[in-house]
Parts: structure tokens; C-alpha cells; sequence
């Protein structure tokens, strides 16, 4: 009824490979950009950015890359705030030594040297598997904490410790720092996440995440019928980390402003992205988003109902929180492993029928 | 014995060329237990080459060696006139070497299309910075695959499952799509490790019928194992028997059945 893909014929390869190849998904897709470009950017104000969007754009980033890694290549990974960090440091650094350069440029560099860290962090991948790569990629995590917080030339020997994003701007728009606008932070995350969202796409669909997906499902079987396993699990590392270095400077500059590494990139932001992608679909893009879109919003949704309509002391909304989100990673992984995504899958393949389902 | 370079008139009157693949003295052990014991033969340029054994005889095992899974610790492996050295399995695979498993091996999270387009590897060359950007190369090596992917699809007449999800599939049409993503390689040596496993008498038919042809059109020399004795001595133009890691017989699928020590292999010998 809603969802129809009758009449909706294809007839080259090009147009069956593209991303939306139902007509009414595309026109969705057409839609919903133009609101994020055109609408939102006028409407927006610092609660709205500071609370909701900036930080599920950015940890929605985060969570293609990680997926990349997790869900398409099947490689664990229970680095991601240490790569984030990394993202951060990095991008700190060039802020900091260039400054008159343009904020776009540091943010892609920053994920260009996490992109690196993540290819030596994940060399072990080429002789561990499952359990024991996670527990591989959790030292990464530790000892890159670590580093950040024990060797001064990282946070410019300041007397805190701390990371802080100096003012830089973007084609004479302040991006960074107290005075930033709130619609030009949103914009300037936004561009971000639409371009990771398009490049992560367009490498599952073709060759390079076939090879992902290949290692995912049978390594042994994908080696002898020609994919090179070290060459298909080190792009997995290296795109994964691209994306979550580019989440992790975006966090820092753009979100945040100051940083203190234990705090803000601990393993509780590892799980938290991990969590995002498990609820939001291993494997999707889509999933991404929503994982991402799901875990920001329910503890504001939560404030809301809970501490300002139904008066709740806030400490208890906090804890139920962790109830909640603690209970729905336990039922997706037995319920519905592949998460929202195929909920939203399941729910499409009823609509196409709706309301005669026979 | 046959000249290396010369071929032979197979006795449906198809022409046999020279040796793609020659196997010299391979010796295979795990520990101390003696897989494949010094053995040689060759295969032909367009020929059906089944090996046949007993449970236990070393044939998989034999199979794994010509993929490059095992690297025999003895012995020479020859592609096409010259010596193979020690390589990866995704190297032997580049050379233009695809296989089926005896046990699916399917990647069972992509759809079908998607798991015929992994054979066709070896035909992608754009690199990753391409693919990201899509537009361009990567899409138009994309499509020119996809056509070479979909006759494969046609082929085996599995189009109405193109879009689904492998592990839907039931066992017989998984074979049949590992057929096709082997075949999406347009190997010049095709290993299939019990292609007829587990059929039906119906499933049975139609594998056979899709191996023939295979043969036929393609003109794709092929290397099969198979326990189906009816189908082995119908389908193959030369025969390897294999007993206890030895080869105990070689030869077309005639003389193979007239050969004493294949028949006691089978049938056992009495020791009174």
C-alpha cells in the first residue's frame, strides 16, 4: 500500500546497483537531505545542536566505521575510543601547527592518521580471531589512552592535561570554539556524515566490501577462491578507522571543545558505539543511523518522560537508563541479531503486502 | 602412455589437448599419518578427469593440493607446462583455478549475485580510492562483470533467485550457485569436490546435464570427485583411483572397471 515497487523496472545494471533502487526509497532519500541541507540549518538553536543532533551525527560516523569493521568484516573491535582519540589528538595537533589551515582539510588528515594507527593496530588480525581479537584491540584502546595522557607533546605540555579546540574557521565561518553558530557546527558535521555515508556505500556495494564480506562469512573458503585475507582485512581497518578518526576529531573540535582523554575516549565509548551498531544492524548502513539516532536520544527521551513530566528523581532516570540499554543489547542479540535495520526490513516486506497480506 | 603434448580422441569423438595440470610424485603426510603416498598423474586440456576412492583414499586431500590449501612435502605441482612455486590459496586461485566444496561453502550473509560477482576477483582492477568514489571506473567494471556474471546466472538457470539471501536457499540450488561462482572465474582448471553429494536421483541429473555442459560450451577441462560410481563412469573420459593414499588405477572409466585391484579396493578381497 505505502511501499510499492510494482511498475519499477530496471533495465541496465546500473540502475539495479544503485543504492535506492526503488523509486519511493529514493525519493525518501531526496527528501529527508533536503530537510538536513535546506530546513534544519534555519530552524536550529544551541539546545537542539548541543543535545540531539551534533552528537548523533558524530557518533553516527562512528558507528559506519565500526561497522565496517564489525559488520561487514566481521573482524571485533573494541578500540573505538582509542581510535576516536586518536582522531582527536590528531587533529588538535594540525590545528594547533597550522593554523590559517582550512578546518575541512585537518578533519580528513586526522582521519588519514588514524587510518594508519588502525592498519598497525590491526596487523593481529591476520593471525587471531573473535575473542582474542577484541581482547587485542582492547589494549589498543588502554595503551592509546594511556599514551595520550602520560606523553605531554600530544596535548602541547598544557598544565591540565586537557585538549582545547582553539577558534578556526571554514570560509571565514567560525567552526570551532565558544562562538561557533550552532547551525554552522550542525552543517559542518552534516557534510561530514553525508560523505562518509556515501563512501561507505558505494565500497560495500562493489568488489572492496564483497571481499569484507567474504572474510565475514567463510575466510578459509574466500582465501581459495581468490580473496587475499591481508589485503581485505587491512582495508577493513584502514576504512573503519578513517571514519571513526574523522567522528573522533568532529567529537573533540566541533562537539566538544575540550577533552580529556580518559574521560571522554574510555572504553565506555568503545561499548557505546559497539551497542549502537548492535541494536542498529550489523552489516547496514542504515543501521548505523538508526543504532546511532536510538542510544542518543533515549537518555533525553528518558529525561523528558521521566524526570520532567513524571517528576522522577533524575538519579533514578539516569540509572534506568543503563537498565534499558543493557536489556535491549541482551534481547537483539537473541531476538534479532541484525538490529533495527531488519526490523525496519521485516516491517517494509509486510507494508509491500498491506492491508492483503494473501 | 600418452605424450605430453599430443592429445587423444575421447570415444564421443571430443579432441583432448595437451597437459594443463601435472601432478609428479606428490607425497602428502600430517605427522606421521601418510595422506597421499607418491603419486603422479596428469590432467588434459578439456577433459573430464574424475578421482575416485574409498572413504579415506586422499582424494579431498588431492584436491586441496592442486588449490594450494596443502603444500605437499614431496613432489611437483605443473600449470601449464611450468613448475608451481609454493603459493598462497588466493594466488592458485589468480592462476585461474576455482573449485566447489563438499561441504557448501557459501557465504551465506550476500545474496547470489553477490556471491557469484566474488568469483569474478580476479577481474577487478580498480583499487579502493576508485570504488569509493563509485562514479567511473568501478561502476563500469561493476556492470561489465555483472553481464559476464548474469550469462553464468542464465546458464545454470538460477535467475529467479538472483537477489536472494544464500542462506535462504535450499541445499540443492547452493550447489548449483557454487557452481556458478566457480564458473564466474572462467577457470582453465574447475575442481569439484562431490558436485552430486547428497542429491537426488532429479538433482543428480541436472548436475550432471550442467557439468557436460559446462564442458561442452565453455570448453572448461574439469577435475571432479565423486562417490556416484554410474555417474563418475558416464560423465568422466579418465578415471584416477585412489586406495590408502596410492594410486591403484588410471586409465578411461573402462578399463578402470576391468582393473583387479580397483575391484578388490571396492568390493574387498578374501583373505582365506
Amino acid at each position: 500500500m505505502f511501499y510499492r515497487e510494482a511498475g519499477d523496472f530496471k533495465t541496465s545494471y546500473t540502475d539495479d546497483s544503485q543504492t535506492f533502487p526503488i523509486k519511493f526509497d529514493r525519493y525518501r532519500y531526496y527528501v529527508v537531505l533536503a530537510v538536513a541541507f535546506g530546513i534544519v540549518p534555519f530552524i536550529i538553536n544551541d539546545y537542539w545542536a548541543n543535545a540531539l543532533l551534533l552528537p548523533f551525527l558524530i557518533y553516527a560516523i562512528a558507528a559506519i566505521g565500526l561497522n565496517i569493521l564489525v559488520g561487514y568484516c566481521g573482524q571485533v573491535s573494541l578500540g573505538t575510543g582509542g581510535f576516536m582519540a586518536v582522531g582527536a589528538y590528531a587533529c588538535y595537533k594540525l590545528m594547533t601547527a597550522f593554523p590559517d589551515v582550512s578546518m575541512f582539510i585537518h578533519v580528513l588528515l586526522a582521519g588519514g592518521v588514524t587510518a594508519i594507527v588502525g592498519v598497525l593496530f590491526g596487523l593481529p588480525s591476520l593471525r587471531i580471531k573473535g575473542f582474542y581479537l577484541a581482547v587485542a584491540t582492547l589494549a589498543a584502546q588502554f595503551f592509546l589512552v594511556w599514551l595520550f595522557n602520560r606523553v605531554p607533546w600530544f596535548y602541547n605540555y598544557s598544565a591540565s592535561g586537557q585538549i582545547n579546540a582553539p577558534e578556526r574557521d571554514v570560509f571565514g565561518i567560525i567552526i570551532t570554539g565558544p562562538n561557533a553558530p550552532a547551525w554552522a557546527t550542525y552543517l559542518f558535521c552534516l557534510i561530514f556524515l553525508a560523505l562518509c555515508a556515501v563512501l561507505a556505500r558505494n565500497l560495500t556495494r562493489g568488489t572492496t566490501g564483497r571481499t569484507w564480506m567474504a572474510i565475514r562469512d567463510m575466510d578459509i573458503a574466500a582465501e581459495i577462491i581468490g580473496v587475499n585475507p591481508l589485503k581485505a582485512k587491512l582495508t577493513a581497518f584502514a576504512v573503519s578507522s578513517f571514519f571513526i578518526g574523522i567522528a573522533g576529531a568532529l567529537f573533540f573540535a566541533v562537539y566538544l571543545g575540550a577533552v580529556e582523554v580518559g574521560e571522554v575516549f574510555g572504553i565506555q565509548k568503545s561499548f557505546l558505539v559497539l551497542f549502537m551498531i548492535i541494536i542498529g544492524g550489523l552489516g547496514s548502513i542504515f543501521g548505523s543511523f538508526a543504532g546511532a539516532a536510538f542510544l542518543v536520544l533515549l537518555p533525553v527521551v528518558l529525561k523528558v518522560v521521566g524526570a520532567d513530566m513524571l517528576g522522577w528523581p533524575t538519579d533514578i532516570v539516569a540509572h534506568l537508563q543503563l537498565v534499558i540499554v543493557g536489556a535491549l543489547i541482551i534481547m537483539f542479540l537473541i531476538l534479532e541479531p541484525h538490529g533495527l535495520a531488519q526490523l525496519w526490513r521485516v516491517a517494509k516486506e509486510k507494508l509491500r503486502l498491506w492491508p492483503f497480506p494473501h | 602412455m600418452l605424450d605430453s603434448a599430443e592429445g587423444y580422441v575421447t570415444e564421443d569423438g571430443r579432441k583432448i589437448g595437451g597437459v594443463v595440470m601435472e601432478m609428479k610424485n606428490i607425497t602428502l603426510r600430517f605427522g606421521g599419518v601418510v595422506a597421499i603416498k607418491d603419486i603422479s598423474f596428469d590432467i588434459r586440456e578439456g577433459e573430464i578427469r574424475a578421482i575416485i576412492g574409498p572413504n579415506g583414499a586422499g582424494k579431498s586431500s588431492m584436491l586441496n593440493v592442486i588449490s594450494g590449501f596443502y603444500v605437499p612435502q614431496e613432489g611437483e605441482v605443473w600449470f601449464h607446462g611450468s613448475k608451481r612455486p609454493p603459493m598462497r590459496p588466493y594466488e592458485v586461485a589468480q592462476q585461474g583455478i576455482a573449485r566447489t566444496f563438499q561441504n557448501i561453502a557459501l557465504f551465506e550473509g550476500m545474496s547470489v549475485l553477490d556471491n557469484v560477482m566474488t568469483g569474478r576477483l580476479g577481474y577487478m582492477k580498480t583499487n579502493i580510492f576508485q570504488q569509493a568514489l563509485w562514479k567511473g571506473k568501478a561502476e563500469a567494471e561493476e556492470v561489465e562483470n555483472r553481464e559476464a556474471v548474469e550469462k553464468i546466472i542464465d546458464f545454470l538457470e538460477i535467475q529467479h533467485i538472483r537477489k536472494t539471501p544464500v542462506s535462504r536457499l535450499p541445499y540443492g540450488l547452493k550447489k548449483r550457485v557454487e557452481l556458478a561462482r566457480a564458473l564466474a572465474a572462467e577457470p582453465r582448471l574447475l575442481l569439484l569436490d562431490e558436485p552430486m553429494a547428497g542429491m537426488n536421483v532429479e538433482e543428480k541429473e541436472d548436475m550432471s546435464r550442467f557439468i557436460l555442459d559446462v564442458n561442452d560450451e565453455f570448453g572448461t577441462t574439469i577435475a571432479l570427485i565423486e562417490h556416484d560410481m554410474g555417474v563418475v563412469m558416464d560423465l568422466s573420459d579418465r578415471v584416477v583411483v585412489m586406495d590408502y593414499g596410492r594410486k591403484i588405477g588410471d586409465g578411461t572409466p573402462h578399463e578402470v572397471r576391468n582393473n583387479q585391484e580397483v575391484i578388490d579396493a571396492y568390493l574387498g578381497v578374501s583373505h582365506d
